[in-house]
């Protein structure tokens, strides 16, 4: 940038956004794009291309450029790698100045980052894979409204995961026996139930209805069980007004939690009710309806480590992130990644599990990784494994489909999940013996014995689309 | 297996581990173990089951903080027990770090 002259024209972005010699400060918030360009442009112009258009450039010289310190304030392309195993495709590294983003907005994080850059010609495909956030800029988020610790307090739910189950059919009940469905559940030893994503406020079920009702539900089965219980009652609406009607009218019924569906009622509301819930108490369960249309692709897209670590910093105490042996995609190794990225405090590079920056979350709370999605009681000794003490563990039709129905699923899925605790805690290798140790458990309670009948053979064996990057 | 419809009865459970059989004293001291091993701090509360439904319990002694000894906690649990028979008794792992309890159940429960 010697010349202080304005020359009108076009030039190649390489000359202002790619450089390598540039050392990341610990203030700039860096990003992963892996990028794939039009085959006659060298790569070197395609990562300058995405920092200049993700950040302060555009594809024309303009003379009030000179009238700022674009040194500054541009984003650098500062590094790129091979992607392992793919000749077509390569890692774009760039640094962003932290003055490019508004304090406490992943929203406008996104909006740059995410934004028009995705659409540019000279590219064929682009994912950004992680974004690093500077601990200067987690420090202007909020957050969980509540965090793994405080939940724990106040639920009274300690030293194993959590147990629930989304509230099946998911539409056409009406309130009266959606309160049914979900006193049931909670009665027979789920910890809490979940409003299906689908489930707002439809002809069939209007909002207050549903919320009065299950709010009884939730009462009785408190009191007759003795444990503490909710029901993540879904919040999500076509405006934020309606959205914090409902959330004021779940707080007078009694709920603990609220539900929100964060891709499709975007961040701006997430946000908004996650301070809502902060200022009220409440928790806040999130939902990831759309993700697979934004993160599933492995060369276009959103990677969900990134979706996730934006939850974190937008609010929630729950995030939806796949069960790896269930029904939905999810490669072990890169979940195993992302749900580091809501829980820990710190989270080092670790190339094996696609994380690509070291991350500092600071004081930030962390967030329950939901694991939910063709799970049954088969899969609990796994799951415990994988997912450990701080998840939250959905068996919907694994419940509601016993043949005893939605009690006694529950209280099998219970039997199962204590049981494969303890015998983790007593040094058991569980996911190898889980036939031994369901089997064992089946001994005492019938209802187990049933379900691991009913569901033996059931199994979700295809190869995930998205994979890690290996050679 | 039999096919019949059975009937589920709701049962009045106290959190961790209310879902299994009653622990003989080896799975007991495997728990105790597992505080231990994590570095938690063991500790006992006990309450009559008329109140259990409390965040508070009220305290045996203080915590047994730096306490490795599997044999002092189920000895401590046994006085707490014989001291309140009409009460629950729970142990908890108290985790420093996480500021949580690891770890947290009824050991015995009241008559």
């Amino acid at each position: 940038m010697a010349d202080k002259s304005y020359k009108a024209g076009v030039k190649e972005y390489r000359d202002k956004y790619w450089t390598p010699d540039y050392v990341p400060l610990d203030t700039d918030l860096l990003a992963c794009f892996k990028v794939t360009g039009q085959p006659e442009v060298p790569r070197e112009e395609v990562a300058a291309a995405v920092a200049a258009e993700s950040s302060t450039g555009t594809w024309s010289t303009v003379w009030s450029e000179l009238l700022t310190d674009l040194e500054f304030y541009k984003g650098r392309a500062y590094r790129i790698e091979d992607v392992p195993g793919d000749s077509e495709s390569f890692y774009a590294f760039v640094a962003y100045p932290i003055d490019l983003f508004e304090e406490g907005s992943v929203v406008n994080v996104l909006t740059s980052l995410v934004g028009n850059v995705f659409g540019f010609k000279a590219l064929k495909h682009l994912r950004l894979e992680d974004i690093r956030f500077p601990i200067a800029y987690i420090k202007t988020c909020g957050g969980p409204p509540a965090g793994i610790q405080v939940e724990r307090d106040r639920l009274n739910k300690y030293g194993r995961p959590m147990l629930g189950a989304t509230i099946k059919p998911k539409l056409g009940l009406s309130a009266k026996n959606y309160g049914r469905a979900v006193y049931e559940c909670l009665r027979g030893g789920l910890d809490m139930t979940k409003d299906d994503e689908n489930v707002n406020s439809q002809p069939f079920m209007r909002w207050r209805d549903r919320f009065e009702f299950v709010g009884e539900a939730i009462q009785k089965a408190e009191q007759e069980t003795g444990e503490r219980k909710g029901h993540y009652l879904n919040v999500t609406a076509a405006t934020p007004e309606e959205m914090y009607k409902r959330a004021e009218f779940a707080k007078e019924v009694g709920s603990p939690i609220l539900m929100h569906d964060f891709l499709t009622g975007g961040f701006t509301a997430n946000t908004g009710l996650a301070n809502w819930c902060r200022e009220n108490g409440m928790l806040l369960h999130i939902h990831r309806a759309m993700h697979a249309v934004i993160d599933r692709h492995p060369k276009h897209g959103i990677h969900f480590r990134v979706l996730a670590k934006c939850l974190r910093l937008s609010g929630g105490d729950h995030l939806h992130t796949g069960t790896v042996v269930g029904k939905l995609e999810g490669d072990r190794n890169s979940t195993l990644g992302f749900v580091d990225q809501l829980r820990e405090s710190f989270v080092p590079e670790d190339r094996a599990r696609g994380v690509f920056f070291d991350q500092d979350w600071g004081s930030l709370p962390g967030v329950f990784a939901v694991a939910s999605g063709g799970i049954h009681v088969w899969h609990m000794p796994a799951l415990v494994t994988i997912f450990g003490d701080d998840s939250m563990l959905q068996f919907g039709g694994g419940t509601q489909g016993h043949p005893w129905g939605n009690a006694a699923g529950a209280a099998a899925n219970r039997v199962a999940l204590e049981a494969s605790v303890k015998a983790r805690n007593e040094g058991r290798v569980i996911e190898k013996e889980a036939r031994d140790i369901l089997t064992e458990a089946a001994r005492t309670s019938p209802e187990l014995a049933i379900a691991m009948e009913t569901w033996k053979e059931i199994k979700f064996e295809f190869e995930t689309v998205d994979k890690l990057d290996v050679g | 297996m039999s096919t019949e419809m059975g009937n589920f009865e709701t049962a009045q459970t106290l959190e961790t581990f209310g879902f299994l059989p009653k622990m003989d004293q080896g799975e007991i001291q495997a728990q105790v173990a597992y505080i231990i091993a994590n570095g938690w701090s063991p500790a006992i509360e006990h309450e009559h089951p008329s109140k259990s439904f409390d965040h508070y319990w009220t305290m045996w002694k203080l915590p047994f903080f730096g306490e490795t000894d599997m044999g002092t906690v189920l000895a401590e649990l046994d006085a707490c027990h014989r001291a309140f028979p009409d009460h629950h008794v729970r142990l908890t792992g108290y985790d420093s770090y996480t500021q949580s309890q690891g770890s947290c159940f009824v050991v015995y429960e009241g008559r």
